[in-house]
């Protein structure tokens, strides 16, 4: 184990911001990609649903 | 049954439906042992104290970027020459999830930088090279969308993602064939890899998560273009009236 602590760990020997900024976009990123495609997913069915019912009519 | 059933947009769509859940979790779990190995296995750089830790990142990130690149141009090439349907709808599903791994790349280099060189961006050939890989992938991603006629818009896609792809070797061969200040390759084919092997071990398995995450988003996005391409056929209204 690296670590003595929980605070050194975070601390990254002082380039926390550096380690942690780069991490945590990159969470970001993928939390709001995962969150689009569901979004954009459910649009879809909706939209083709509704062009579906309209052209039966 | 043969691999070419599959090429069929219908058939694809129940094929990827299942892998989907497979490629997530493998890439969920990859991630979780890379970071693992990443912050508890491999030991403090001797050089660069605990910042090289962005490498676990910034290099799959990089990777992925060139690579789904790469993988785009070819499915479009493919497109192109044989008019397959369901070759332009990967090339599509790929590309929003490229743009996003060469900002990460840019993003975490950026943040490396400053304190290993002491500047957030230098204008090094690089640098500028994947900065252009990311204009790249925002402009065929606009192209797509500006185009409504659906056969018009894959081929003129396709047609500068294949222009673009001379950026790749520029990009790769940039830090051999100019002074940069960005390092050479600590991996590569034709010598020992320059680096501890576990610190090694950590960034190919997060290469690999990438990999897997790519696939499974890829996939996503792909069953909702076929679904939108097909919606007069049989199978995709009873899909939509299934809500499946």
């Amino acid at each position: 184990m690296e670590w003595a602590s929980w605070s050194e760990f975070w601390n990254m020997a002082g380039y926390g911001v550096y380690v942690w900024g780069s991490y945590g976009v990159t969470v970001l990123c993928i939390l709001i990609e995962v969150i689009l495609l569901k979004r954009a997913g459910t649009d879809t069915v909706r939209r083709l649903k509704r062009m579906q019912q309209w052209e039966e009519q | 049954m043969k691999l070419y059933t599959f090429a069929s947009p219908a058939n694809f769509y129940h094929l990827a439906g299942k892998m989907i859940p497979w490629f997530a979790w493998s890439a969920g779990l990859l991630t979780l042992w890379g970071l693992y190995i990443g912050f508890f296995l491999a030991p403090t750089d001797f050089q660069q104290s605990e910042a090289y830790r962005i490498i676990f990142i910034h290099v799959p990130a990089a990777w992925m970027s060139m690579f789904i690149y790469l993988v785009m141009a070819f499915w479009g090439a493919i497109g192109l020459a044989f008019n397959t349907r369901l070759s332009f709808m990967m090339a599509r599903a790929l590309a929003p999830t490229g743009a996003m791994f060469t900002f990460l790349a840019l993003w975490t280099g950026a943040l490396w930088g400053k304190p290993m060189w002491g500047a957030w961006w230098v204008w090094d050939a690089r640098l500028t090279s994947e900065l252009i890989l990311l204009f790249l992938y925002i402009g065929i991603i606009a192209l797509w969308a500006a185009i409504d006629d659906v056969k018009r818009g894959d081929r003129a896609g396709s047609l500068l993602t294949l222009i673009g792809a001379i950026n790749i070797p520029i990009i790769y061969f940039s830090v051999v064939w100019w002074n940069t200040l960005h390092q050479g390759a600590s991996i590569s084919l034709t010598k020992a890899p320059s680096m501890a092997a576990i610190m090694l071990q950590g960034m190919l398995v997060m290469a690999v998560a990438a990999w897997f995450y790519t696939i499974a988003v890829a996939l996503v996005r792909v069953r909702r273009i076929i679904l939108e391409r097909e919606r007069h056929t049989e199978w995709a209204k009873a899909i939509l009236e299934g809500d499946k």
